[in-house]
């Protein structure tokens, strides 16, 4: 069994519901992202089209986050998901560094490398990744890639020819299929990052990696005196000087 | 120019998240930076070993693995500082994944540097008599073991260079940065080491003989200007992948990080090469000191170029 996504960019509008989706049933942090939809102009104006593009982890069949894992905290399932154990993430980085996709994030509240593992755990228990059930018009298609009579399987084979993956030139062997793409839209050097153009300005990269309240010092002594605590609304109050935020404040 | 491809299709990115920052920042530039020069004052230092008499460069059997080892322990406390989760840095030793240059790494560095230190204490308790006074177990044991030194030597240099050199296959594993190719980088960090390991025993080379300052001198001239010749090659004439050319874009744009590359030439590579070719002749060591001492900074400065550049890069 090889589990695999593909998603038909043709059928997806853009509405963001499996990015939710995704961050309401992996409780993933604000600052971080398992799946995002990333919106793309293309064209002059009035001649504009805008492409919506999901991006989650490949679940490689010859993973560079795996290889580089000194303590296999990243590793193969038997069903092809390239899982992580954040138990035992030493937090070096390196998948960040090696994975080409920019699929691992660092969790500013657990401070250990994470990133989409096609739901795990709800496919252990029989059901859908929570993005698949969320999507409304079922542009993203989950499934067995070497079961010939899946639903994935015979997608992939209707829309031969038009089936892609991102950055094949690294063989990584993605596991993760767009129906529908173009170069414009999967290969990041091939559109262009505006000042200006955002619907939302002055957030294009982010300031930390990992919790931005614990300082090199707090790596050390967090075990024994504890650190501040951080959740979701620790990232919201933007104009409090947080170094000075009594205990208790987030 | 709508001939360009990207203008002709004007694909301009309207809604994304915020992209992560520089991920391996300057503490990995330091962490580098310290393991040349732990590594290559052992190169360097047993060429002068096996070349010269020991009254030639009387200190040198104790000046070398002191140095190895501070520098051996400034790389080994960045690296661990620089981990999110420093204390679970004892899983690369309970759960070894040994595809991982990480782990092998940290494997070689950590019996190198255990190496090193009893070289240093066996050195040194040979070279002050007086140390750690009358009844002080660990001097007294390594004076009567004092023959292990040069048992140990020949394992220690060899194993200096896998030392010096995996850092480039971690380079290589993260696949996401085309800009480092492993057997350029494999050099480089070599080079590295020679230059960082002949200005550092420059530096303490005062009361040696002249013809060994001439040697060191001779070692980080070669060293600078091969890897001065590299960096050249890869800044003006990467032109086989799109990611390397994009990447150096960073550099070639102008810029904070192009400043900090050609200050770092400038500085570590086309001055060292020049001042170190005058004092051949001269013996002049304050130039020559001086030469060293610009090497270790420009050293740093290309290294941390090098290493950041490629994670300005989208890579989604
Ligand atoms: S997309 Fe990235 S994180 Fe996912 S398996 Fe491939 S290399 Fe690993
Ligand atoms: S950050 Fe964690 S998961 Fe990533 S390579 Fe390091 S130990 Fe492995
Ligand atoms: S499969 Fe699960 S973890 Fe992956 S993007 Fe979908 S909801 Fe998120």
């Amino acid at each position: 069994m090889k589990l695999g996504f593909l998603v038909d960019l043709n059928l997806c509008m853009g509405c963001k519901g499996c990015e939710i989706a995704c961050k309401v049933e992996n409780e993933v942090p604000l600052s971080s992202w398992r799946l995002r939809v990333k919106y793309i102009d293309i064209g002059s104006f009035p001649n504009t089209s805008r492409s919506f593009t999901p991006l989650r982890c490949n679940h490689c069949e010859n993973a560079p986050c795996e290889r580089i894992c000194p303590v296999s905290a990243l590793h193969y399932l038997e069903n092809g998901i390239v899982n992580i154990d954040s138990a035992r993430c030493i937090g070096c980085a390196g998948c960040m560094m090696a994975c080409p996709y920019g699929a691992i994030y660092m969790d500013p509240e657990s401070n250990t490398a994470d990133k989409c593992t096609y739901c795990a755990h709800r496919i252990e228990s029989g059901m859908m990744p929570a993005c698949v059930v969320a999507c409304p018009v079922e542009a993203n298609i989950f499934g067995d890639v070497e079961d010939e009579h899946s639903h994935i399987s015979r997608y992939i084979m209707e829309h031969q020819g038009g089936v892609q993956v991102r950055k094949p030139e690294k063989h990584t062997n993605p596991k993760h299929y767009y129906v529908g793409g173009g170069t414009q839209t999967l290969d990041p050097l091939a559109h262009q990052r505006l000042e200006g153009y955002g619907l939302f300005n002055n957030v294009t990269h982010l300031e930390h990696n990992g919790d931005p309240h614990h300082g090199v010092l707090d790596r050390f002594l967090a075990p024994f005196v504890g650190h501040e605590k951080i959740d979701n609304k620790s990232f919201m109050d933007f104009s409090a000087d947080q170094t000075t935020s009594k205990e208790g404040d987030h | 120019m709508v001939e360009n491809t990207i203008h002709a299709t004007q694909a301009v990115v309207t809604l994304d998240i915020a992209l992560p920052g520089i991920i391996w920042g300057w503490m990995i530039t330091l962490n580098m930076w310290a393991k040349s020069i732990g590594t290559g004052v052992v190169m360097v230092g047993a060429y002068l070993l096996y070349k010269y008499k020991k009254e030639e460069v009387s200190s040198l059997r104790w000046i070398m693995p002191l140095i190895s080892f501070i520098a051996l322990n400034v790389f080994l406390l960045f690296t661990l500082v620089d981990l999110h989760q420093p204390y679970r840095m004892v899983n690369i030793f309970l759960h070894p994944h040994w595809t991982s240059a990480i782990t092998v790494g940290a494997w070689m560095a950590s019996l190198f540097t255990l190496l090193m230190t009893i070289l240093m204490v066996i050195g040194a308790a040979d070279a002050f008599p007086g140390l750690g006074g009358k009844k002080c177990k660990i001097t007294a044991l390594a004076r009567n073991n004092s023959g292990l030194y040069e048992k140990l030597f020949p394992f220690v240099v060899f194993l200096a260079i896998p030392v010096t050199m995996y850092t480039a296959i971690i380079m290589a594993e993260s696949s996401a940065r085309e800009l480092w190719q492993a057997p350029t980088e494999m050099i480089q960090m070599l080079l590295a080491a020679l230059m960082a390991g002949s200005a550092a025993l420059i530096l303490s080379s005062g009361s040696w003989d002249k013809e060994v300052r001439k040697d060191l001198s001779l070692v980080l001239m070669v060293a600078v200007f091969a890897s001065f010749l590299m960096y050249m090659g890869e800044y003006f004439f990467s032109f086989k992948s799109s990611e390397a050319e994009a990447t150096l874009a960073y550099v070639h744009a102008g810029g904070e990080f192009n400043v900090e590359f050609w200050f770092g030439m400038v500085l570590g590579f086309i001055v060292p090469f020049f001042l170190a070719a005058s004092t051949i002749k001269s013996d002049n060591t304050t130039l020559l000191r001086f030469a060293a001492i610009l090497t270790l900074v420009g050293l740093y400065l290309a290294k941390d170029v090098w290493l950041k550049i490629p994670q300005m890069l989208p890579l989604s």
